[in-house]
């Protein structure tokens, strides 16, 4: 189970903070505002944000601070952003990574 | 006009901004995450005095200090590439390029993996990705996890994750293979964690004084240890005497198999069992973050006391490449104080670089905080730091010469 941690005993509880909607592979679900795409879908139990591209097993968030890279989604059409650095905002459409066709093209990404 | 353009906005990049700032300089920071803070904004444990290190607290009050300055602080940027020009530096960015004369780098550290099979699987994190999602975010990593990898690091995390009500199950070595060496050794992480003793006095206590002072007795120790039961901090289970040897799920963490291990690390056939959780923490300790110093030209030292490569740098801050300064875990791996400290010794440097510090014993004052401070540090992540910090400044001192 995940969820949101609400109370705090030495960080206090949580401010009330704006709520805004975000779709999530055409689904919508409910966010804090100025909080990060991974700790948004985190809240709402999504643990799966991309598979991968040749073998497609999930794969979700690793280190939370854009080392990684395994965060990777396509955010409003941009593909390769990363959920952990990226704000959440009011009708953001995010859309997992896909597996691809293989073997992989040379200069397919480019398209 | 920026005098100095600052990478990173954690405690060292904020304390040089500050130091910078106070001394008429144009000040620009920036940082990749979405707020400034670093790795301070995380942090958050009991000091031996019983008070709390609130590192988002020291993030706010270093941050409300910079901004009275006029420090100018961007966040959501990412720099890739610094190449050094006639005048100074041009630094490449998500958001376009900087011309500066000055550059100090204060990029942090990075987490070390340690690859085990399943550990691709969602519900997998690296601790310090756990704390910045408990602490920072405020979100459930999950239920009940399971740590794997015992150091400095994750034991205070470990205690993090339970203050914000996640049961974690148990803390258990990885696998011992080429990539994890030591991290798999329980001799070498028993000897690590009487280190942090403090942190958990009682735990300590219960083993005997005697113990922390003899090798031969921490070796009995071990072998008395119970396989299976260990140790306890804070009540969570840290058996150093347990692997992990995969992560078991199918779309996403289900559990841990671990097995017994001897003192030296060496799998005991047929113990072998899987353990529920739906979260997993991979521990395997830090490194300084130093790409962008390497694409600077700047030359590295191999020292392992200081986390792997690091910047060749003197006491200033300064590296041997003109207009590049270095401060914080970049420079090797310590706290969030040394870190601050050195911060403030970058800034003044620069500062003094620059014709603008007037009072030369604020550097050398500030110089010898960063040994105080050092020397007074709760969590010592390796025991030989001091002697890294000094072959550093010999090699700096040795290369200036050559040159």
């Amino acid at each position: 189970m995940t969820g949101r941690i609400e109370h705090h005993p030495i960080l206090g509880s949580l401010e009330n903070r704006k709520q805004i909607l975000f779709h999530f592979d055409g689904k919508t679900y409910t966010a804090c505002e100025s909080e990060t795409i991974a700790a948004a879908l985190l809240a709402n139990g999504v643990r799966t944000l991309r598979v991968h591209e040749e073998k497609g097993t999930p794969r979700g968030i690793y280190c939370n601070i854009g080392h990684c890279f395994e965060c990777r989604v396509t955010v409003n059409g941009v593909k390769g952003i990363r959920a952990c650095l990226t704000l959440v905002e009011e009708g953001m459409n995010v859309e997992s990574g896909v597996q691809l066709p293989v073997p992989f093209k040379e200069g397919g990404h480019q398209k | 006009m920026t005098d100095v353009l600052i990478v990173g906005a954690g405690p060292a990049g904020l304390s040089a901004g500050i130091a910078c700032a106070q001394h008429g300089l144009q000040v620009k920071i920036v940082d990749e995450f979405p707020r400034p803070g670093g790795r301070l904004l995380g942090q958050l444990h009991e000091e031996p005095d019983g008070t709390w290190w609130n590192g988002m607290e020291e993030a706010k009050r270093l941050l409300e200090q910079a901004e009275k300055l006029g420090v100018d602080i961007d966040c959501g940027v990412s720099v890739y590439d610094a190449a050094k020009t006639k005048e100074g530096w041009s630094v490449s960015s998500s958001h376009g390029n900087f011309e500066v004369p000055k550059l100090l780098l204060a990029t942090g550290a990075a987490e070390m993996a340690l690859p085990l099979p399943g550990w691709t699987l969602p519900g997998v994190m690296s601790i310090g990705g756990a704390q910045v999602m408990t602490n920072v975010h405020r979100v459930r990593v999950g239920e009940r996890g399971i740590v794997v990898g015992v150091n400095i690091l994750s034991v205070a995390i470990a205690r993090e994750l339970q203050l914000s009500g996640i049961h974690v199950d148990r803390m258990v070595l990885p696998a011992q293979n080429p990539v994890t060496r030591d991290a798999g050794n329980p001799e070498k992480v028993f000897q690590s964690m009487l280190r942090v003793a403090h942190l958990a006095p009682s735990t300590f206590m219960k083993l005997g004084s005697k113990l922390l002072k003899s090798k031969t007795m921490q070796k009995l120790a071990l072998q008395f240890l119970p396989g299976i039961g260990g140790i306890r901090m804070w009540g969570i289970p840290i058996q150093l005497k347990a692997a992990a040897l995969e992560i078991i799920g199918d779309k996403q963490v289900e559990g841990v198999k671990i097995v017994k291990i001897n003192a030296k690390g060496a799998p005991i056939p047929g113990t072998e069992k899987v353990i529920p959780a739906d979260f997993v923490c991979i521990a395997g300790g830090l490194y300084p973050l130093v790409e962008l110093a390497a694409v600077a030209g700047c030359p590295f030292a191999y020292l392992p006391e200081l986390g792997g490569h690091v910047p060749l740098h003197n006491e200033r801050m300064q590296t041997p490449v003109e207009g590049l300064y270095v401060a914080g875990n970049i420079t090797g791996i310590e706290g969030a104080k040394v870190a601050a400290a050195q911060g403030t010794v970058a800034g003044l440097s620069i500062a003094d670089e620059f014709g603008k510090l007037p009072e030369k014993n604020l550097l050398s004052t500030a110089i010898e905080t960063v040994e105080v401070v050092r020397q007074n540090a709760t969590i010592q992540f390796h025991p030989c730091i001091a002697q890294g910090r000094a072959t550093v400044k010999n090699m700096s001192a040795q290369h200036k010469s050559d040159a």
